[in-house]
């Protein structure tokens, strides 16, 4: 900063000693010029010392100076072109003018005071000399000019955003100028959201090609805050050296008939091509974006109908882009038609993997290469129709504000919602399902979480809480986290309600997390009193057993006094998940991909080394497992070896003992009907190839239910 | 590598003021007094750009501009005068010698740098 300071000291001073100088050499050409009027290169120096002496004292701060050198200027200009003869008048004016010029180089030193009614009469003088009009015509050029520079910024810092159509047009001799186009796009493209499209139909064929001629031309549509000057000024330089159209093609915001007319006016008008009736009858059509092209297109004597095309294109992904976040589909369809299409679509992927097996049991040339062929196309439709039931969960975020303004309105609390990911998809009936658990951790968030305003300013936080929500794909799962800023979880309140409600023994070592996860327990309430909002310790649960339902997993975080984050982890879809294959005996499971960490071999001589506790050493770390076959009950002998698929829930890793790892599977969950809905550790079934049938693992489910029935299972398993 | 900036005027403080804010920014700067001078410079120093004034002894602005242009190596780099509102006609004239755009004195800093930005890149 100083550095900056310090250059402009020193140009001042450089400016000082260099218009002594000048003005010097400004005397003594005067008195010459005095002998001689007719010297032209006398009156060039004249001419050039006043130039200097305005130019450099502006850019280094003497504005009194530089505005008083112009009046000087401009009468030497005229007696430069032969419109002014050089009088004896002319030369003591500019005498006297010099010598005023050196008095306020002097009083910026502080050495003496300007008599400004000098100036002003040697001004008037020469005003005078130059015969009033012309003088007074340069005085408006420059308040002409001043006064055009503010309204450019003016009308730059305008709220609302225009789309404008572009053509940059270039004359082909465009680069003997030194004028690389391309920075001029780059500048366009600054302002604003810009897509630019190169038109190339004028370029020559190679042979008659010349490298340094422009022959091609930009369209350029520009969504921006600027006005059409403002994208004016960046061809400034080429003005006279291109053809260049600016035209709004669609305004943003409450559309003012008055501004809008004089802003197309100021455009089109401009450029003379339209008159005013075609303007208003353009006005009127305001909304249909298309039909302004076509009718901008004639006006512009019939353009390249390629570019309206792409330009029409460009609108219409906007609009979609514009109807998708607000959550509106464009056919309405029944969603039973929906799940009743998914469920087709699930029949069929069980179907063909029926038929790609018999094909490759037959062996038959022909069949297998239609099975490949309908594989193909099934998974296509399976992705197409996964993708049809898939919405934004934007349109549930956007419901949330609403709550939490009014809910910290009610509580007398200050507190923002902003979220993030709006425009991750999500099945329809996973959003459908997320709204009341989101609901209420929400409403947890407000009630219990962000604290009143005068106790987050003692806290030294902002008075104003934020609760923070947003949405992100991670793997086969999506992740929603609610976050607050407020006071965080107290987790010995919370451990010491627990004890007293019996959840837990008194003396019982729980970690963070564990202590954390006693939020979700039913009829759990840290609440002081019950207010109508929270605390009579419904919610909680049910997020969790909600969550649940969607093969989800709920995860809390909280530093006390920092805040609270609660994590959804839920799968992307319900109907199709990868799962893995297992074989136990003549039995065929299916273990969801998404928890598999990884698979590994054990043998007889293994189970004898840990004398048949359920443990397995996997690179040095102890993993508990489940024997799968003793758990189902399935009575047959058990290979040599068996395999240990590894899995991870809610942190803890836990083997599942199988015979045979058979590979990844495509599932189509099929529910278990009523009677066996409240099965633990199985979650549903699937149809294979062959026709037989899968169950599906609820592996969280399971690892619980043998927790509870087999307590010396449960010790190691360390549930 | 720095681009190099030939700065041509023959006001020593124009020259200050250019070569001061353009070296601010990281640009190398020659400087030459007068159109000759810058000619003789261009002969023995490889630029990216040029400034000029209009206005000077010896050989002027839109003499130097042609110059230039007449140069293989320089004949379309962009070449940027120094005008003042008044040489409405110069600024012309120095377009059709092959300037390729211009500055209005007087100019701040800032608005030199905008120039050099939009021509230079």
């Amino acid at each position: 900063m100083s550095g900056e300071d310090d250059g402009l000291d020193a140009g001042r001073e450089a400016f000082k000693e260099e218009a002594a100088e000048l003005l010097t050499e400004l005397e003594t050409s005067l008195l010459e010029l005095e002998e001689h009027p007719t010297d032209e290169d006398l009156i060039g120096r004249v001419f050039r010392a006043m130039h200097t002496v305005k130019g450099s004292g502006a850019m280094f701060g003497f504005d009194d100076i530089a505005e008083f050198t112009h009046e000087v200027e401009t009468a030497f200009d005229m007696v430069r072109m032969g419109k002014l003869a050089v009088t004896k008048e002319l030369t003591n004016l500019t005498l006297r003018a010099r010598d005023q010029i050196r008095t306020m180089i002097e009083a910026s030193e502080g050495k003496a005071t300007v008599d400004h009614s000098v100036s002003k009469s040697i001004i008037g003088s020469l005003q005078l000399l130059t015969k009033g009009g012309s003088a007074k015509a340069a005085v408006q050029e420059v308040e002409e000019v001043s006064a055009k520079k503010p309204s450019k910024t003016a009308s730059a810092d305008g709220s609302h955003s225009i789309t404008y159509r572009i053509r940059f047009k270039p004359a082909s001799d465009l680069f003997i100028t030194g004028t690389n186009p391309i920075l001029l796009l780059n500048e366009l493209r600054q302002m604003g959201s810009c897509m630019v499209i190169a038109q190339t139909d004028a370029i020559t064929r190679l042979e008659e090609f010349n490298p340094e001629t422009c022959a091609t031309y930009w369209d350029i549509i520009l969504t921006t805050t600027h006005s059409a000057n403002a994208i004016k000024d960046v061809f400034i330089f080429v003005d006279d050296m291109c053809e260049l159209h600016v035209e709004v093609v669609d305004e943003e915001g409450e559309y003012d008939e008055d501004e809008g007319y004089m802003k197309l006016g100021e455009i089109l008008a401009a450029r003379g091509d339209v008159k005013v009736d075609e303007l208003k009858k353009l006005l009127g059509k305001q909304k249909k974006v298309g039909e302004i092209l076509v009718d901008a297109g004639i006006v512009d004597s019939g353009h390249i109908e390629s570019a309206l095309a792409e330009q029409q294109h460009i609108k219409e992904v906007r609009e979609q882009r514009q109807k998708t976040a607000d959550g509106a589909a464009s056919i309405r369809v029944p969603s039973e038609r929906l799940d009743k299409l998914v469920d087709l679509v699930g029949e069929l992927v069980t179907v063909q993997a029926r038929l790609s097996q018999t094909a490759a049991i037959n062996g038959e040339v022909l069949l297998t290469s239609i099975a490949e062929e309908v594989e193909r196309l099934t998974w296509e439709l399976r992705d197409g129709t996964m993708s049809i039931r898939m919405l934004p969960i934007g349109t549930t975020f956007s419901k949330f504000k609403r709550l939490v303004r009014d809910l910290s309105n009610d509580l007398g609390k200050e507190i923002q919602m902003t979220t993030d990911g709006a425009e991750t998809e999500l099945d329809k009936t996973v959003i459908e399902k997320l709204n009341d658990p989101l609901v209420h951790i929400i409403r947890n968030s407000i009630d219990h979480g962000v604290e009143r305003p005068d106790v987050r300013e003692a806290a030294g936080k902002p008075r104003m809480g934020t609760v923070h929500l947003s949405a992100g794909h991670s793997g086969a799962n999506v992740l929603i986290k609610i976050e607050d800023d407020g006071a965080g979880l107290d987790k010995e309140r919370i451990l010491k309600k627990a004890i007293d409600n019996g959840l837990v023994a008194p003396d019982a070592e729980l970690s963070e997390k564990e202590i954390f996860g006693m939020i979700f327990a039913p009829g759990f309430s840290t609440a002081a009193k019950v207010t109508n909002v929270s605390g009579r310790g419904v919610g909680m649960d049910v997020v969790k057993k909600n969550i649940d339902a969607l093969r989800g997993i709920v995860e809390v975080k909280s530093k006390k006094g920092a805040g609270t984050t609660i994590t959804l982890r839920l799968p992307l879809t319900l109907a199709i998940i990868d799962g893995l294959l297992v074989k136990i005996a003549d039995e065929v499971f299916v273990i969801p991909l998404a928890v598999v960490e990884e698979c590994v071999e054990l043998s007889k001589k293994d189970i004898e080394r840990t004398h048949g506790r359920h443990v397995s050493n996997v690179r040095g770390v102890l993993i508990p497992y489940i024997r799968l076959r003793e758990h189902f009950l399935i009575d047959a002998e058990e290979p040599e070896m068996e395999q240990i698929v590894i899995t991870e829930v809610e942190d803890k890793k836990v083997g599942f003992v199988v015979d045979y790892v058979i590979g990844e599977h495509q599932t189509v969950i099929k529910t278990l009907g009523r009677v066996f809905k409240d099965i633990e550790g199985v979650s549903g079934a699937t149809i294979l190839g062959d026709g037989t049938v899968a169950l599906i693992m609820d592996i969280p489910s399971l690892v619980r239910s043998v927790a509870r029935h087999e307590p010396t299972v449960a010790d190691t398993v360390g549930v | 590598m720095a681009k190099v900036i030939m700065t041509v005027d023959d006001s020593a403080s124009v020259r200050q003021m250019v070569a001061f804010t353009l070296k601010g920014a990281g640009y190398t700067v020659v400087e030459a007094v007068d159109g000759k001078d810058a000619l003789a410079k261009l002969a023995q120093t490889q630029i990216n750009m040029m400034i000029t004034d209009l206005n000077m002894p010896n050989l002027d602005g839109i003499g130097l501009i042609k110059g230039v242009r007449a140069m293989p190596a320089y004949k379309f780099i962009p070449i940027v005068m120094l005008t003042t509102e008044s040489q409405d006609s110069k600024k012309q004239e120095g377009k059709s010698a092959g300037a390729t755009g211009w500055i209005v004195k007087p100019f701040k800093p800032d608005q030199l740098l905008a120039v050099v930005k939009k021509v230079l890149g």
